[in-house]
Protein backbone atom coordinates (compact mmCIF):
# COMPACT_ATOMS: atom_id res chain seq x y z
CA UNK A 1 0.00 0.00 0.00
CA UNK A 2 2.82 2.57 0.87
CA UNK A 3 4.52 2.10 -2.47
CA UNK A 4 1.35 2.63 -4.30
CA UNK A 5 1.11 5.68 -2.77
CA UNK A 6 3.91 6.85 -3.26
CA UNK A 7 3.78 5.99 -6.56
CA UNK A 8 0.63 8.37 -6.99
CA UNK A 9 2.55 11.07 -5.24
CA UNK A 10 5.11 10.66 -7.67
CA UNK A 11 2.88 10.74 -10.61
CA UNK A 12 0.96 13.67 -9.11
CA UNK A 13 4.00 15.90 -9.14
CA UNK A 14 5.26 15.10 -12.40
CA UNK A 15 1.95 16.44 -13.64
CA UNK A 16 2.45 19.24 -11.99
CA UNK A 17 5.89 19.64 -13.18
CA UNK A 18 4.55 19.11 -16.81
CA UNK A 19 1.21 21.74 -16.60
CA UNK A 20 3.68 24.60 -17.69
CA UNK A 21 5.57 22.99 -20.79
CA UNK A 22 1.89 21.82 -21.53
CA UNK A 23 0.61 24.93 -21.48
CA UNK A 24 3.69 26.49 -23.67
CA UNK A 25 3.25 23.59 -26.36
CA UNK A 26 -0.52 24.07 -25.86
CA UNK A 27 -0.01 27.77 -26.79
CA UNK A 28 3.06 27.33 -29.65
CA UNK A 29 0.13 25.17 -31.56
CA UNK A 30 -2.24 28.43 -31.70
CA UNK A 31 -2.05 31.44 -33.53
CA UNK A 32 -1.31 34.54 -31.06
CA UNK A 33 -4.59 36.18 -32.04
CA UNK A 34 -5.99 33.09 -30.97
CA UNK A 35 -4.13 32.94 -27.79
CA UNK A 36 -4.88 36.29 -26.85
CA UNK A 37 -8.40 35.67 -27.80
CA UNK A 38 -9.75 33.31 -25.16
CA UNK A 39 -8.91 30.09 -23.36
CA UNK A 40 -8.30 26.75 -24.57
CA UNK A 41 -7.73 23.85 -22.59
CA UNK A 42 -6.29 22.59 -26.41
CA UNK A 43 -5.65 23.78 -29.43
CA UNK A 44 -9.22 23.62 -31.17
CA UNK A 45 -7.37 24.49 -34.42
CA UNK A 46 -3.44 23.64 -34.28
CA UNK A 47 -1.61 25.19 -36.59
CA UNK A 48 2.14 24.36 -37.14
CA UNK A 49 2.84 27.87 -38.82
CA UNK A 50 4.68 29.06 -35.30
CA UNK A 51 7.08 26.11 -35.94
CA UNK A 52 7.48 26.70 -39.47
CA UNK A 53 8.97 30.24 -39.08
CA UNK A 54 11.38 29.07 -37.08
CA UNK A 55 12.44 26.32 -39.48
CA UNK A 56 12.46 28.94 -42.04
CA UNK A 57 13.95 31.95 -41.37
CA UNK A 58 17.45 31.70 -40.92
CA UNK A 59 17.82 34.41 -37.81
CA UNK A 60 15.53 31.66 -35.95
CA UNK A 61 17.40 28.23 -36.67
CA UNK A 62 20.97 29.43 -37.01
CA UNK A 63 20.40 30.76 -32.95
CA UNK A 64 19.51 26.77 -32.22
CA UNK A 65 22.83 26.25 -34.45
CA UNK A 66 24.87 28.21 -32.71
CA UNK A 67 23.74 27.19 -29.00
CA UNK A 68 24.43 23.81 -29.87
CA UNK A 69 27.72 24.11 -30.89
CA UNK A 70 29.24 26.70 -28.41
CA UNK A 71 27.37 24.24 -25.83
CA UNK A 72 28.97 20.75 -27.12
CA UNK A 73 32.22 22.23 -27.12
CA UNK A 74 31.73 23.42 -23.72
CA UNK A 75 31.06 20.17 -22.25
CA UNK A 76 33.55 18.59 -23.93
CA UNK A 77 36.26 20.64 -22.64
CA UNK A 78 34.84 20.93 -19.13
CA UNK A 79 34.66 17.34 -18.69
CA UNK A 80 38.11 16.32 -20.61
CA UNK A 81 39.49 18.73 -17.94
CA UNK A 82 37.51 17.68 -14.81
CA UNK A 83 37.98 14.26 -15.00
CA UNK A 84 41.77 14.34 -13.80
CA UNK A 85 41.16 16.85 -11.46
CA UNK A 86 38.55 15.66 -9.93
CA UNK A 87 40.94 12.05 -9.16
CA UNK A 88 43.38 14.52 -7.85
CA UNK A 89 40.94 16.10 -5.70
CA UNK A 90 39.55 12.39 -4.17
CA UNK A 91 42.88 10.16 -4.08
CA UNK A 92 45.48 13.13 -3.23
CA UNK A 93 46.62 15.14 -0.69
CA UNK A 94 48.58 18.06 -1.92
CA UNK A 95 49.31 21.56 -1.06
CA UNK A 96 46.77 23.78 -1.67
CA UNK A 97 44.47 21.19 -2.63
CA UNK A 98 40.73 22.15 -0.18
CA UNK A 99 41.99 25.90 -1.08
CA UNK A 100 41.71 25.81 -4.76
CA UNK A 101 38.60 23.51 -4.72
CA UNK A 102 36.88 25.74 -2.40
CA UNK A 103 38.35 28.50 -5.16
CA UNK A 104 37.03 26.85 -8.09
CA UNK A 105 32.92 26.81 -6.46
CA UNK A 106 33.64 30.58 -5.76
CA UNK A 107 33.86 31.50 -9.61
CA UNK A 108 30.35 30.41 -9.60
CA UNK A 109 29.42 33.25 -7.48
CA UNK A 110 29.77 36.30 -9.03
CA UNK A 111 26.80 38.73 -9.85
CA UNK A 112 27.21 38.83 -13.66
CA UNK A 113 25.85 42.53 -14.11
CA UNK A 114 29.50 44.18 -13.67
CA UNK A 115 31.44 41.44 -14.78
CA UNK A 116 30.24 41.64 -18.13
CA UNK A 117 31.90 44.76 -19.29
CA UNK A 118 35.55 43.28 -18.03
CA UNK A 119 34.67 40.19 -19.99
CA UNK A 120 33.96 41.68 -23.01
CA UNK A 121 37.36 44.14 -22.74
CA UNK A 122 39.34 40.19 -22.04
CA UNK A 123 37.58 38.83 -24.79
CA UNK A 124 38.47 41.82 -27.24
CA UNK A 125 41.79 41.81 -26.30
CA UNK A 126 41.92 38.23 -27.26
CA UNK A 127 40.06 39.12 -30.42
CA UNK A 128 37.56 36.24 -29.50
CA UNK A 129 34.29 38.50 -29.67
CA UNK A 130 31.24 36.99 -31.64
CA UNK A 131 32.99 32.69 -31.68
CA UNK A 132 31.27 30.46 -30.64
CA UNK A 133 35.00 29.39 -28.57
CA UNK A 134 34.98 32.46 -26.58
CA UNK A 135 31.29 31.76 -25.17
CA UNK A 136 32.33 27.66 -24.76
CA UNK A 137 35.51 29.47 -22.58
CA UNK A 138 33.79 31.79 -20.42
CA UNK A 139 30.73 28.89 -19.78
CA UNK A 140 34.17 27.02 -18.22
CA UNK A 141 34.34 29.79 -15.82
CA UNK A 142 30.95 28.37 -13.88
CA UNK A 143 30.79 25.29 -15.67
CA UNK A 144 34.13 23.36 -14.86
CA UNK A 145 34.11 24.12 -11.46
CA UNK A 146 30.82 23.05 -11.38
CA UNK A 147 32.10 19.56 -13.43
CA UNK A 148 34.93 18.97 -10.56
CA UNK A 149 32.59 19.14 -7.62
CA UNK A 150 29.99 16.54 -9.15
CA UNK A 151 32.79 14.23 -10.43
CA UNK A 152 34.92 14.64 -7.48
CA UNK A 153 31.56 13.05 -5.12
CA UNK A 154 31.42 10.53 -7.30
CA UNK A 155 34.86 9.09 -7.48
CA UNK A 156 35.11 9.68 -3.61
CA UNK A 157 32.52 7.06 -3.94
CA UNK A 158 34.58 4.46 -5.45
CA UNK A 159 36.37 2.55 -2.88
CA UNK A 160 40.28 3.34 -2.96
CA UNK A 161 40.97 -0.63 -2.76
CA UNK A 162 40.06 -0.52 -6.59
CA UNK A 163 42.82 1.61 -7.43
CA UNK A 164 45.20 -0.38 -5.08
CA UNK A 165 44.35 -3.71 -6.57
CA UNK A 166 44.52 -2.58 -10.05
CA UNK A 167 48.28 -0.79 -9.42
CA UNK A 168 49.24 -4.47 -8.21
CA UNK A 169 47.51 -6.41 -10.78
CA UNK A 170 50.11 -4.16 -12.83
CA UNK A 171 47.78 -1.36 -14.87
CA UNK A 172 50.14 1.12 -15.87
CA UNK A 173 47.47 4.74 -14.72
CA UNK A 174 46.59 5.65 -18.30
CA UNK A 175 45.21 2.14 -18.30
CA UNK A 176 43.93 2.10 -15.40
CA UNK A 177 41.93 5.68 -15.57
CA UNK A 178 40.23 4.55 -18.80
CA UNK A 179 39.27 1.09 -18.35
CA UNK A 180 38.85 0.81 -14.68
CA UNK A 181 38.11 3.82 -13.24
CA UNK A 182 35.66 5.91 -15.57
CA UNK A 183 33.43 2.83 -16.68
CA UNK A 184 33.10 2.60 -12.89
CA UNK A 185 31.60 6.70 -12.28
CA UNK A 186 29.68 6.36 -15.85
CA UNK A 187 26.70 7.36 -14.02
CA UNK A 188 28.93 10.49 -12.32
CA UNK A 189 29.95 11.68 -15.91
CA UNK A 190 26.42 11.47 -17.25
CA UNK A 191 25.00 13.41 -14.79
CA UNK A 192 27.69 15.79 -15.55
CA UNK A 193 27.50 16.28 -19.17
CA UNK A 194 24.33 16.50 -18.69
CA UNK A 195 24.84 20.09 -16.10
CA UNK A 196 27.07 21.17 -18.33
CA UNK A 197 24.91 21.03 -21.21
CA UNK A 198 21.93 22.45 -19.13
CA UNK A 199 23.93 25.84 -17.50
CA UNK A 200 25.56 26.14 -20.97
CA UNK A 201 22.66 26.25 -22.48
CA UNK A 202 20.24 28.67 -20.82
CA UNK A 203 22.66 30.47 -19.78
CA UNK A 204 21.71 34.16 -21.52
CA UNK A 205 23.89 37.42 -20.10
CA UNK A 206 27.79 35.97 -21.12
CA UNK A 207 26.56 34.56 -24.28
CA UNK A 208 24.70 37.66 -25.13
CA UNK A 209 27.62 39.64 -24.37
CA UNK A 210 30.21 37.94 -26.23
CA UNK A 211 28.62 37.70 -29.75
CA UNK A 212 27.02 39.84 -31.95
CA UNK A 213 25.88 38.09 -35.11
CA UNK A 214 28.02 34.53 -36.47
CA UNK A 215 27.60 33.07 -32.76
CA UNK A 216 24.42 34.88 -31.30
CA UNK A 217 22.36 32.40 -29.25
CA UNK A 218 19.15 31.36 -29.09
CA UNK A 219 18.06 32.58 -25.70
CA UNK A 220 19.26 35.96 -27.23
CA UNK A 221 17.13 35.48 -30.36
CA UNK A 222 14.51 34.69 -28.58
CA UNK A 223 14.39 38.19 -26.57
CA UNK A 224 13.44 39.73 -29.92
CA UNK A 225 10.09 38.68 -29.82
CA UNK A 226 9.54 41.48 -27.14
CA UNK A 227 8.99 43.93 -29.32
CA UNK A 228 6.96 47.61 -29.33
CA UNK A 229 3.91 45.58 -30.87
CA UNK A 230 3.88 43.28 -27.97
CA UNK A 231 4.63 39.84 -27.54
CA UNK A 232 4.35 36.92 -30.17
CA UNK A 233 3.29 34.71 -27.49
CA UNK A 234 3.07 31.60 -30.40
CA UNK A 235 6.36 32.48 -31.79
CA UNK A 236 7.67 32.44 -28.26
CA UNK A 237 6.24 29.34 -26.78
CA UNK A 238 7.21 27.28 -29.89
CA UNK A 239 10.96 28.14 -29.70
CA UNK A 240 10.46 27.31 -26.40
CA UNK A 241 9.44 24.32 -26.82
CA UNK A 242 12.44 24.01 -29.86
CA UNK A 243 15.07 24.95 -26.72
CA UNK A 244 14.07 21.75 -24.72
CA UNK A 245 14.16 19.93 -27.61
CA UNK A 246 18.49 19.32 -27.32
CA UNK A 247 18.63 18.60 -23.46
CA UNK A 248 15.92 16.09 -23.37
CA UNK A 249 17.64 14.18 -26.55
CA UNK A 250 21.50 14.66 -24.21
CA UNK A 251 19.49 12.91 -20.79
CA UNK A 252 17.72 10.77 -22.86
CA UNK A 253 20.87 9.41 -24.13
CA UNK A 254 22.26 9.47 -20.52
CA UNK A 255 20.02 7.88 -18.36
CA UNK A 256 21.25 4.33 -18.81
CA UNK A 257 24.29 5.95 -17.07
CA UNK A 258 22.19 7.46 -14.97
CA UNK A 259 19.71 4.41 -13.99
CA UNK A 260 22.72 1.62 -14.36
CA UNK A 261 24.45 3.04 -11.51
CA UNK A 262 27.41 1.42 -9.85
CA UNK A 263 28.86 -2.26 -10.72
CA UNK A 264 31.00 -3.69 -7.96
CA UNK A 265 33.27 -6.15 -9.09
CA UNK A 266 34.83 -5.30 -12.87
CA UNK A 267 38.24 -5.38 -11.40
CA UNK B 1 39.39 7.96 3.85
CA UNK B 2 43.03 8.44 4.21
CA UNK B 3 44.07 10.30 0.95
CA UNK B 4 47.86 9.69 -0.15
CA UNK B 5 50.32 12.78 -0.19
CA UNK B 6 51.48 13.66 -3.22
CA UNK B 7 52.14 16.98 -4.74
CA UNK B 8 52.46 15.75 -8.64
CA UNK B 9 48.74 15.80 -8.42
CA UNK B 10 49.12 19.37 -9.58
CA UNK B 11 49.37 18.27 -13.15
CA UNK B 12 46.13 16.89 -13.01
CA UNK B 13 44.29 19.69 -11.77
CA UNK B 14 46.49 22.44 -13.79
CA UNK B 15 44.00 22.63 -17.12
CA UNK B 16 41.26 23.29 -14.91
CA UNK B 17 43.30 26.45 -12.75
CA UNK B 18 44.58 27.50 -16.23
CA UNK B 19 40.76 27.53 -17.64
CA UNK B 20 38.77 29.00 -14.98
CA UNK B 21 41.80 31.58 -13.70
CA UNK B 22 41.59 33.07 -17.75
CA UNK B 23 38.09 34.13 -17.40
CA UNK B 24 38.23 34.55 -13.51
CA UNK B 25 41.26 36.77 -12.73
CA UNK B 26 41.27 39.42 -14.74
CA UNK B 27 37.48 40.87 -14.84
CA UNK B 28 37.95 40.42 -11.24
CA UNK B 29 40.44 42.76 -10.76
CA UNK B 30 39.34 44.73 -12.77
CA UNK B 31 35.97 45.36 -11.11
CA UNK B 32 38.45 45.28 -7.77
CA UNK B 33 39.84 48.12 -10.25
CA UNK B 34 36.26 49.96 -10.85
CA UNK B 35 35.25 49.93 -7.21
CA UNK B 36 37.75 52.08 -5.83
CA UNK B 37 37.90 54.67 -8.39
CA UNK B 38 34.81 57.28 -9.49
CA UNK B 39 34.90 57.12 -13.62
CA UNK B 40 33.60 60.04 -15.52
CA UNK B 41 34.21 58.77 -18.60
CA UNK B 42 37.55 57.50 -20.80
CA UNK B 43 41.28 58.43 -19.22
CA UNK B 44 39.13 60.26 -16.47
CA UNK B 45 38.58 58.43 -13.23
CA UNK B 46 39.98 59.52 -9.80
CA UNK B 47 41.02 57.29 -6.85
CA UNK B 48 38.54 57.18 -4.17
CA UNK B 49 39.52 54.55 -1.67
CA UNK B 50 36.31 52.95 0.33
CA UNK B 51 34.17 55.31 -0.48
CA UNK B 52 32.11 53.66 -2.51
CA UNK B 53 32.14 50.34 -0.02
CA UNK B 54 30.84 52.79 2.79
CA UNK B 55 28.27 54.21 0.68
CA UNK B 56 26.55 50.91 -0.18
CA UNK B 57 27.11 49.47 2.91
CA UNK B 58 24.98 52.76 4.66
CA UNK B 59 21.98 52.25 2.09
CA UNK B 60 19.00 51.34 3.46
CA UNK B 61 17.22 50.22 0.21
CA UNK B 62 20.40 47.96 -0.24
CA UNK B 63 19.61 46.11 3.39
CA UNK B 64 15.95 45.73 2.62
CA UNK B 65 16.90 44.05 -0.54
CA UNK B 66 19.43 42.02 1.15
CA UNK B 67 16.91 41.05 4.32
CA UNK B 68 14.31 39.93 0.77
CA UNK B 69 16.74 38.03 -0.41
CA UNK B 70 17.88 35.89 2.41
CA UNK B 71 14.35 35.48 3.17
CA UNK B 72 13.71 33.79 -0.20
CA UNK B 73 16.78 31.99 -0.61
CA UNK B 74 16.13 30.23 2.75
CA UNK B 75 12.60 29.07 1.72
CA UNK B 76 13.73 28.16 -1.43
CA UNK B 77 15.96 25.78 0.10
CA UNK B 78 13.62 24.52 3.05
CA UNK B 79 11.16 23.59 0.33
CA UNK B 80 13.27 22.23 -2.71
CA UNK B 81 15.84 20.04 -0.61
CA UNK B 82 13.17 17.96 1.22
CA UNK B 83 10.84 17.52 -1.72
CA UNK B 84 13.87 16.96 -4.17
CA UNK B 85 14.92 13.97 -1.90
CA UNK B 86 11.77 12.69 -1.27
CA UNK B 87 10.99 12.55 -5.45
CA UNK B 88 14.51 10.86 -5.57
CA UNK B 89 13.48 7.72 -3.30
CA UNK B 90 10.19 7.21 -4.69
CA UNK B 91 11.43 7.30 -8.23
CA UNK B 92 11.48 3.58 -10.12
CA UNK B 93 15.11 2.43 -10.39
CA UNK B 94 15.11 1.24 -13.58
CA UNK B 95 12.65 0.66 -16.60
CA UNK B 96 11.10 2.95 -19.19
CA UNK B 97 9.11 3.79 -16.02
CA UNK B 98 12.54 5.56 -15.00
CA UNK B 99 13.58 7.23 -18.57
CA UNK B 100 10.40 9.01 -19.07
CA UNK B 101 10.88 10.17 -15.07
CA UNK B 102 14.28 11.64 -15.93
CA UNK B 103 13.46 13.30 -18.91
CA UNK B 104 9.95 14.73 -17.76
CA UNK B 105 12.41 16.06 -14.47
CA UNK B 106 14.80 17.73 -16.77
CA UNK B 107 12.29 19.55 -18.85
CA UNK B 108 12.16 22.94 -16.83
CA UNK B 109 16.11 22.59 -16.38
CA UNK B 110 16.15 23.19 -20.11
CA UNK B 111 14.55 26.12 -21.06
CA UNK B 112 16.35 29.45 -20.60
CA UNK B 113 15.53 32.14 -17.94
CA UNK B 114 13.99 34.75 -19.73
CA UNK B 115 11.97 32.47 -21.39
CA UNK B 116 10.90 30.85 -17.93
CA UNK B 117 9.60 34.44 -16.60
CA UNK B 118 7.64 35.12 -19.64
CA UNK B 119 6.22 31.45 -19.68
CA UNK B 120 5.28 32.24 -16.13
CA UNK B 121 3.40 35.82 -16.87
CA UNK B 122 0.79 34.31 -19.22
CA UNK B 123 0.89 30.95 -17.39
CA UNK B 124 -0.53 32.85 -14.57
CA UNK B 125 -3.16 35.14 -16.29
CA UNK B 126 -6.47 34.90 -15.31
CA UNK B 127 -8.14 35.28 -19.01
CA UNK B 128 -5.88 33.14 -20.64
CA UNK B 129 -3.36 31.36 -18.49
CA UNK B 130 -3.80 28.17 -17.07
CA UNK B 131 -2.97 28.88 -13.14
CA UNK B 132 -4.72 31.95 -12.88
CA UNK B 133 -8.00 30.49 -15.13
CA UNK B 134 -7.93 27.73 -12.32
CA UNK B 135 -7.41 29.87 -8.76
CA UNK B 136 -9.67 32.60 -10.22
CA UNK B 137 -12.22 29.73 -10.39
CA UNK B 138 -11.68 28.34 -7.00
CA UNK B 139 -12.98 31.53 -6.12
CA UNK B 140 -9.69 32.89 -4.82
CA UNK B 141 -8.22 36.33 -5.76
CA UNK B 142 -5.24 36.56 -7.33
CA UNK B 143 -2.81 38.69 -8.82
CA UNK B 144 0.89 38.79 -8.66
CA UNK B 145 0.80 42.22 -10.14
CA UNK B 146 -0.99 43.83 -7.50
CA UNK B 147 0.04 41.77 -4.40
CA UNK B 148 3.13 41.28 -3.30
CA UNK B 149 1.82 38.01 -0.81
CA UNK B 150 1.03 36.82 -4.43
CA UNK B 151 3.57 37.98 -6.20
CA UNK B 152 5.98 36.01 -3.53
CA UNK B 153 3.92 33.24 -4.03
CA UNK B 154 3.90 33.08 -7.77
CA UNK B 155 7.74 33.60 -7.78
CA UNK B 156 8.02 30.75 -4.94
CA UNK B 157 5.76 28.22 -7.39
CA UNK B 158 8.25 29.39 -10.45
CA UNK B 159 11.03 28.84 -8.35
CA UNK B 160 10.33 25.43 -7.28
CA UNK B 161 8.75 24.37 -10.47
CA UNK B 162 12.27 25.07 -12.21
CA UNK B 163 14.57 23.73 -9.98
CA UNK B 164 13.60 20.90 -7.36
CA UNK B 165 14.09 19.02 -10.63
CA UNK B 166 18.24 19.68 -10.21
CA UNK B 167 17.94 18.23 -6.73
CA UNK B 168 15.97 15.45 -7.65
CA UNK B 169 18.41 14.05 -10.38
CA UNK B 170 21.32 15.11 -8.21
CA UNK B 171 20.16 13.14 -5.11
CA UNK B 172 18.79 10.16 -7.70
CA UNK B 173 22.34 9.93 -9.53
CA UNK B 174 23.84 9.85 -6.10
CA UNK B 175 21.28 7.13 -5.00
CA UNK B 176 21.96 4.83 -7.90
CA UNK B 177 25.58 5.25 -7.14
CA UNK B 178 25.19 2.93 -3.89
CA UNK B 179 26.17 -0.82 -4.18
CA UNK B 180 23.56 -2.76 -3.77
CA UNK B 181 25.49 -4.79 -0.87
CA UNK B 182 24.48 -2.27 1.07
CA UNK B 183 20.73 -2.98 0.75
CA UNK B 184 21.86 -6.50 1.11
CA UNK B 185 23.56 -6.54 4.33
CA UNK B 186 20.56 -3.86 6.07
CA UNK B 187 17.89 -6.30 4.99
CA UNK B 188 19.69 -8.94 6.91
CA UNK B 189 20.08 -6.88 9.81
CA UNK B 190 16.42 -6.35 9.41
CA UNK B 191 16.56 -2.74 9.11
CA UNK B 192 13.43 -0.51 8.47
CA UNK B 193 12.90 1.73 5.64
CA UNK B 194 13.67 4.68 7.98
CA UNK B 195 17.13 3.25 9.47
CA UNK B 196 18.36 2.58 5.73
CA UNK B 197 17.52 6.16 4.69
CA UNK B 198 19.10 7.53 7.69
CA UNK B 199 22.12 5.44 7.76
CA UNK B 200 22.89 4.19 4.28
CA UNK B 201 21.04 6.48 2.07
CA UNK B 202 21.43 9.88 3.59
CA UNK B 203 25.89 9.61 4.23
CA UNK B 204 25.84 8.19 1.03
CA UNK B 205 24.17 11.05 -0.57
CA UNK B 206 26.11 13.66 1.30
CA UNK B 207 28.52 14.43 -1.25
CA UNK B 208 25.81 15.07 -4.16
CA UNK B 209 23.32 16.37 -1.81
CA UNK B 210 25.97 19.21 -0.58
CA UNK B 211 26.33 20.06 -4.34
CA UNK B 212 22.70 20.60 -4.89
CA UNK B 213 22.50 23.02 -1.60
CA UNK B 214 25.32 24.96 -2.84
CA UNK B 215 24.03 25.73 -6.10
CA UNK B 216 20.44 26.28 -5.22
CA UNK B 217 21.67 28.45 -3.05
CA UNK B 218 24.26 30.37 -5.24
CA UNK B 219 21.34 30.52 -7.78
CA UNK B 220 18.33 31.50 -5.75
CA UNK B 221 21.05 34.34 -4.33
CA UNK B 222 21.91 35.44 -7.87
CA UNK B 223 18.48 34.87 -9.36
CA UNK B 224 18.01 37.43 -11.88
CA UNK B 225 16.15 37.14 -14.91
CA UNK B 226 12.89 35.27 -13.86
CA UNK B 227 11.47 38.20 -11.14
CA UNK B 228 12.78 40.42 -13.59
CA UNK B 229 10.64 39.66 -16.15
CA UNK B 230 7.88 38.47 -14.12
CA UNK B 231 7.21 40.91 -11.44
CA UNK B 232 10.07 43.49 -12.48
CA UNK B 233 10.53 43.83 -8.50
CA UNK B 234 7.53 44.85 -7.94
CA UNK B 235 4.61 45.50 -6.30
CA UNK B 236 6.22 48.33 -5.09
CA UNK B 237 9.90 47.06 -3.90
CA UNK B 238 8.48 43.59 -2.66
CA UNK B 239 10.33 41.16 -5.26
CA UNK B 240 13.62 43.37 -5.79
CA UNK B 241 16.10 41.15 -4.88
CA UNK B 242 19.79 41.94 -4.49
CA UNK B 243 20.53 41.56 -8.01
CA UNK B 244 17.53 43.41 -10.06
CA UNK B 245 18.58 46.04 -7.52
CA UNK B 246 22.11 45.89 -8.57
CA UNK B 247 20.70 46.14 -12.53
CA UNK B 248 18.79 49.15 -11.50
CA UNK B 249 22.31 50.46 -10.14
CA UNK B 250 24.85 49.48 -12.56
CA UNK B 251 22.98 49.76 -16.39
CA UNK B 252 20.17 52.08 -15.09
CA UNK B 253 22.17 54.64 -12.94
CA UNK B 254 25.17 53.75 -14.92
CA UNK B 255 27.21 53.87 -11.34
CA UNK B 256 29.85 51.90 -12.02
CA UNK B 257 32.09 52.52 -8.70
CA UNK B 258 29.05 52.13 -6.28
CA UNK B 259 27.82 49.00 -8.63
CA UNK B 260 31.24 47.36 -8.55
CA UNK B 261 31.71 48.03 -4.88
CA UNK B 262 28.07 46.60 -4.57
CA UNK B 263 29.13 43.32 -6.84
CA UNK B 264 32.14 42.16 -4.45
CA UNK B 265 30.02 42.67 -1.08
CA UNK B 266 27.38 40.44 -2.83
CA UNK B 267 29.99 38.21 -3.72
CA UNK B 268 31.88 38.09 -0.35
CA UNK B 269 28.41 37.58 1.18
CA UNK B 270 27.36 34.41 -1.12
CA UNK B 271 31.67 33.06 -0.46
CA UNK B 272 30.71 33.54 3.21
CA UNK B 273 26.94 31.83 3.14
CA UNK B 274 28.67 29.07 1.17
CA UNK B 275 31.86 28.25 3.49
CA UNK B 276 29.77 27.85 6.33
CA UNK B 277 27.74 25.26 4.57
CA UNK B 278 30.22 23.76 3.14
CA UNK B 279 31.90 23.27 6.70
CA UNK B 280 29.16 22.11 8.48
CA UNK B 281 28.11 19.84 5.82
CA UNK B 282 31.70 18.31 5.75
CA UNK B 283 31.60 18.21 9.56
CA UNK B 284 28.51 16.16 9.56
CA UNK B 285 30.10 13.51 7.29
CA UNK B 286 32.70 12.80 9.23
CA UNK B 287 31.09 12.84 12.31
CA UNK B 288 29.29 10.34 10.66
CA UNK B 289 31.27 7.85 9.46
CA UNK B 290 33.21 6.70 12.93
Amino acid sequence: MIIKKRTIGLIIYLALLFLPIYWMLNMSLRTNADIMGAFAWYPSDPTLTNYMKIFTDPSWYSGYINSIIYVTINTIISVLVALPAAYAFSRYHFIGDSQIFFWLLTNRMAPPAVFLLPFFQLYSTFNLIDTHIAVALAHCLFNVPLSVWILEGFMSGVPREIDETAFIDGYSFPRFFLRVFVPLIRAGIGVTAFFCFMFSWVELLLARTLTTTAAKPIAATMTRTVSATGLDWGLLAAAGILTIVPGALVIWFVRNHLAKGFALGRV
Amino acid sequence: MNKWNNNKAWFFILPVFVIVAFSAIIPLMTVVNYSVQDIFGPGQRLFVGVEWFKEVLLDVRLHDALWRQLAFSGLVLLIEMPLGIAIALTMPKKGWAASACLVILALPLLIPWNVIGTIWIIFTRPDIGLFGYLVNGAGISFDHTAHAFDAWTTLMLMEVWHWTPLVVLLAYAGLRAIPEAYYQAAKIDGASAWAIFRFIQLPKMRGVLTIALLLRFMDSFLIYAEPFVLTGGGPGNSTTFLSIYLVKIAVGQFDLGPAAAFSLIYFLIILLFCWLFYQALQAVGTGEKS
